[in-house]
């Protein structure tokens, strides 16, 4: 239910922007077009219509994928986003798994070990991680290894290789090159956030009663840390980190640019420079549609890891 | 007579806080014998539950043993490294907390949790290590064990929680049990049930309880022996019966005409004048004095010992024998305190 | 008990109280924080006082010198004492220009949370205290937006505004629109905490109390329930004026935010971005780490903030 409600707003506020913002005629034809031909266009494009019926008959075509043309480079923008995609899904992709991989073992070790030397290391870097803002970390790595070690490419994806219409940059040694600062630069404020969220849950969870009953009963340390803890450790973080999928794709915007990586982010932005907005409302809308859907993963993956959430037959309960 | 099961001599349990050191345990001593039962009764913040702590090896940190003994079975426990105490946990000591709607992990299933006790402690083979978490849940009086052993905590009501609690504790058949206010988070009419319950397990087993609490009317029902505490020091300790009929401490003198009882009439309950000090603003001498009637001289200025009258001990020194004036007549004097009085001096 | 000599000085001072209490206790305890609070004041002093501090002053075109640019910082071969470190592509002096550019990030950093502060606060009463339609309204509200990153509507709202203003007043205004675009992005933690701490007190009976004795709703509201909530308020506030002073940074970087006529720090970064491969690494990394350092520290002094005032932790 909240989904769709969130899809409608979006799809409001997108319209709104459409209709509004901008006269769509006036950015598409030339200076010397005259009055009449403007009008008769206008007609034709169906933008004398009541808000209503345009409404209606933009939430169609989105439907279908049909964005219009973008203003800027008089292409349809549903092309430009399929052309973009994989840049941005791939890097997305590996600055997640980075972050998890990497942020919550982190986590798990910072917790357990609170106020271990090593701990204290990692809990600075991640203070110093939140604290630098993505394009300046970029920024600092391209430095680093671009222009004073020149190990790493500073900009662009590298050869890619054609899977159908996907182009992966997976498949080629450059290509996995040109991947690793960008993805390290995006995964670094996610890991931060992924360490810093399971430490703090972690050690919630470590001072609850059924840890210290299970301490009192004997249990190893083993099998309390990674068996108990560990396990009601992660329900929360499953949401927060399900969530943080979507805004890795938005910072993608800025990591994208940094790097020059041609996604759909970088189009974003030059939308917004150029306030072209059927680009922009169409990056919305898919943003919208991507969220719902990873709302709905993380909502199942509750309902798997945490038994109480899952509605028993009443025959459960007793008395006494 | 044979060895105590449990000895505990002098034990001290100390916080470093920012404002100085806190004592919460201060030179407590007692013995529990084999399948007994000791109430430890006291206000919220005697002492009490630190005291359960300090023995299972549980206290959390900066609270810390810093001094006496506590010896289980003639060994001392108190000095061993984590491991070993760990190995002890569960298996020769174990613990029963408050909240059964916390105690349990709401993420496995009950039998998980017990199968996973009983492996921890023993060679059974998963088959037989379930097959004896159903035994344990119907000796507890769950019905329909079978079936219930895979179901979540969630599924059972708070009395049944604690069924498993005990079942969980008594898994391993150790030798004592701390439990720390077992019955007080439950409605008062399930509280009797799993006071009899955890009578009944404890005499079928021989297995002795130190039951912390501030419920004096579980202490009447379930133990042999009683030590009252205050401010971190053992005001009296003996039979119950003594105890609660004829007390010797004033402290527990008003603590017992403080209860209200249908057994006879009174206009208002009796009221201790004050309240029992803040840890970090213990009185010299006994930490009783300033709300004590018969308070003298010596009080002020020396702590009391543990002075044994009849069958137990006493921490005042109006039982001193150098002070004597004979046991019965100064119980009659410290049975004479007057209704909500004015204290005797200043 | 005798009774206490009444010649006991009054009640000790505020300045007593307050070296006295746990707060500050905490607040010394630790090195760190120490060391981030001496570090924000130094901003502070900068925000109030730069202009007379700063060497130079950066946004005079008419003292720039276009043969001084690109001059690296002073302890350089080619450094120049007067630039000490260094000057940008225009010849403004960078020491000067971070000054001014930290002025300018601050600014905007603070109005932005005051605004979202204000917004939530607001709404987060009304919700919590009304109820009802209202309530509902305004949670589904704030739910869509949290599905958003802020960054993210920063930047829709950036681009709107954009779109709705005439290109000669948006440099102007880029100020404006900078401080509605990361305000409105970030209004619904507070919103949460202040409907959750009213909806709390609203139930207790001090509260009906004043309701049965007719004082106005919006009374209870401010005097009551609105000092309850100042605690994790001021902790969510110190926490988002990082994150503010980010999202300032990131949005000037992006090229939709302070224009390069008088650079903040992201500006400052933009611009130097530019010249990193050819050499003039200074632009970029010296306003680059002040900005760090501000984030930093705000962020350390959240961080305590936090730890202090959470009464779970002590």
């Amino acid at each position: 239910m909240q989904s769709i409600l969130v899809m409608v707003v979006v799809a409001l506020v997108a319209f709104t922007m459409f209709r509004y913002v901008g006269d769509p005629v006036n950015q598409m034809v030339g200076v010397e077009t005259s009055m009449q031909e403007r009008e008769a266009l206008r007609q034709r494009l169906g933008l004398n219509d009541p808000d209503h019926v345009q409404f209606l008959r933009f939430i169609g075509k989105a439907a279908r994928g049909d964005f219009g043309i973008s203003y800027q480079q008089k292409r349809p923008v549903s092309e430009l986003l399929i052309e973009r995609m994989p840049a941005t899904l791939e890097l997305s992709l590996v600055s997640a798994l980075f972050a998890l991989l990497a942020g919550v073992p982190l986590g798990v070790y910072t917790g357990l070990n609170r106020d271990g030397f090593l701990s204290r290391v990692f809990l600075t870097v991640s203070l110093i991680g939140i604290s630098l803002p993505t394009f300046l970390i970029g920024i600092l790595m391209i430095f680093l290894f671009s222009v004073q070690l020149g190990w790493l490419p500073s900009f662009g994806r590298g050869p890619t290789v054609n899977l159908g219409w996907w182009q992966t940059g997976f498949l080629t040694v450059d290509g996995l090159k040109a991947l690793i600062m960008p993805s390290v630069t995006l995964g670094l404020f996610q890991l931060t956030l992924i360490m810093r969220l399971v430490r703090s849950e972690m050690l919630e969870v470590l001072r609850t009663d059924y840890i210290k009953f299970a301490r009192a009963r004997g249990l190893s340390n083993v099998a309390i840390n990674f068996g108990h803890a560990l396990k009601n450790t992660l329900v929360p973080v499953i949401t927060i980190t399900g969530l943080q999928l979507g805004s890795i794709i938005a910072f993608a915007i800025i990591t994208e640019t940094v790097f020059q990586w041609p996604g759909m982010g970088l189009l974003f932005l030059q939308s917004i420079q150029n306030v072209d907005i059927p680009i922009m409302a169409a990056y919305l809308m898919m943003i919208a549609f991507l969220f719902v859907v990873i709302n709905l993963v993380v909502d199942l993956l509750y309902y798997v890891v945490d038994p109480r959430l899952r509605v028993e037959s009443p025959a459960a309960g007793g008395h006494g | 007579m044979a060895e105590p099961l449990l000895q505990v001599r002098d034990l001290v349990v100390e916080f470093p806080t920012r404002r100085g050191t806190l004592t919460a345990v201060d030179r407590v001593s007692f013995d529990i014998a084999e399948g007994e039962v000791l109430g430890v009764v006291g206000e919220s913040g005697a002492g009490k539950s630190m005291t359960g702590a300090a023995v299972i090896g549980l206290l959390e940190p900066p609270g810390r043993i810093a001094g006496g003994e506590i010896l289980l079975e003639g060994e001392r426990i108190d000095n061993l490294p984590y491991e070993k105490l760990r190995r002890i946990r569960g298996k020769r000591i174990g613990a029963i907390f408050q909240d059964p709607l916390t105690s349990l992990n709401p993420l496995y299933s009950v039998g998980r949790q017990l199968v996973e006790t009983i492996q921890t402690h023993t060679d059974l083979s998963p088959t037989r290590a379930r097959a004896r978490a159903v035994e344990l849940l119907a000796e507890v009086g769950i019905p329909a064990p079978e079936r219930r052993v895979d179901q979540y905590p969630h599924h059972f009501s708070g009395g049944m929680r604690q069924r498993v609690v005990i079942a969980l504790a008594l898994c391993a058949n150790p030798r004592l049990i701390i439990a720390d206010e077992p019955t007080t988070a439950l409605d008062v009419s399930i509280q009797a049930q799993i006071i009899a319950l955890l009578k009944r397990l404890c005499r079928e087993h021989g297995t002795a309880v130190m039951l912390v609490t501030h419920d004096m009317g579980v202490i009447a029902e379930t133990a042999d022996r009683v030590a009252v505490m205050y401010a971190g020091r053992i005001a009296e300790i003996g039979p119950v019966r003594e105890v609660i009929k004829s007390a010797k401490h004033p402290y527990t003198h008003g603590l017992m005409g403080s209860i209200p009882t249908i057994v006879h009439d009174a206009e208002r309950l009796a009221q201790i004048p004050g309240s029992m000090p803040r840890l970090t603003d213990i009185p010299p001498g006994c930490a009783f004095n300033p709300r004590c009637l018969h308070a003298f001289d010596r009080c002020r200025r020396d702590r009391p010992e543990l002075i044994p009258i009849e069958n137990g001990n006493v921490s005042c020194w109006l039982y001193d024998a150098a002070a004597s004036l004979g046991v019965a007549e100064t119980r009659a004097l410290v049975a004479r305190q007057a209704v909500a009085s004015e204290p005797a001096d200043v | 008990m005798a009774e206490r000599a009444d010649d006991r000085p009054a009640a000790p001072g505020m300045l007593r109280r307050w070296l006295d209490s746990d707060l500050w206790f905490s607040f010394t305890r630790s090195p760190v924080t120490v060391i981030a609070g001496v570090v924000t004041l130094v901003y502070l002093v900068l925000f109030l006082f730069g202009p007379w501090i700063a060497p130079h002053d950066p946004f005079d075109m008419a003292s720039l010198n276009i043969m001084e640019s690109f001059t690296p910082p002073a302890w350089e071969a080619d450094g120049l004492p007067q630039y000490l470190l260094g000057t940008d592509d225009q010849g403004r002096d960078l020491l000067s220009a971070i000054i001014y550019g930290a002025r300018i990030s601050l600014l905007i950093g603070v109005a932005s949370v005051l605004l979202s502060l204000v917004i939530g606060v607001l709404l987060g009463l009304l919700a919590g205290f009304l109820g009802g339609m209202v309530d509902a309204f305004i949670m589904r509200v704030a739910e869509v937006q949290l599905s958003f990153p802020a960054i993210l509507i920063a930047l829709l709202v950036n681009g709107v505004l954009r779109g709705v203003l005439q290109v000669e007043r948006q440099a102007d205004l880029a100020y404006a629109v900078l401080i509605l675009s990361i305000g409105v992005s970030g209004w619904v933690q507070y919103a949460r905490t202040v409907r959750g701490s009213t909806m709390v007190e609203r139930r207790k009976e001090y509260v009906q109390a004043a309701h049965v004795i007719g004082i106005h709703p919006i009374k209870i509201m401010l005097t009551h329930i609105l000092p309850n909530v100042t605690g994790p308020v001021l902790v969510i506030a110190t926490i988002h004026l990082a994150v503010a002073i980010i999202s300032e940074a990131t949005l000037s970087f992006l090229g939709v935010g302070v224009p390069a006529t008088e650079p903040s720090l992201g500006t400052l970064i933009r611009i130097g971005n530019d010249f990193l491969f050819s050499g003039e690494w200074w632009i970029a990394i010296f306003p680059g780490i002040a900005l760090a350092v501000l984030v930093l520290a705000v962020n350390l002094l959240g961080d305590w903030l936090r730890d202090a005032l959470n009464p779970k932790l002590r």
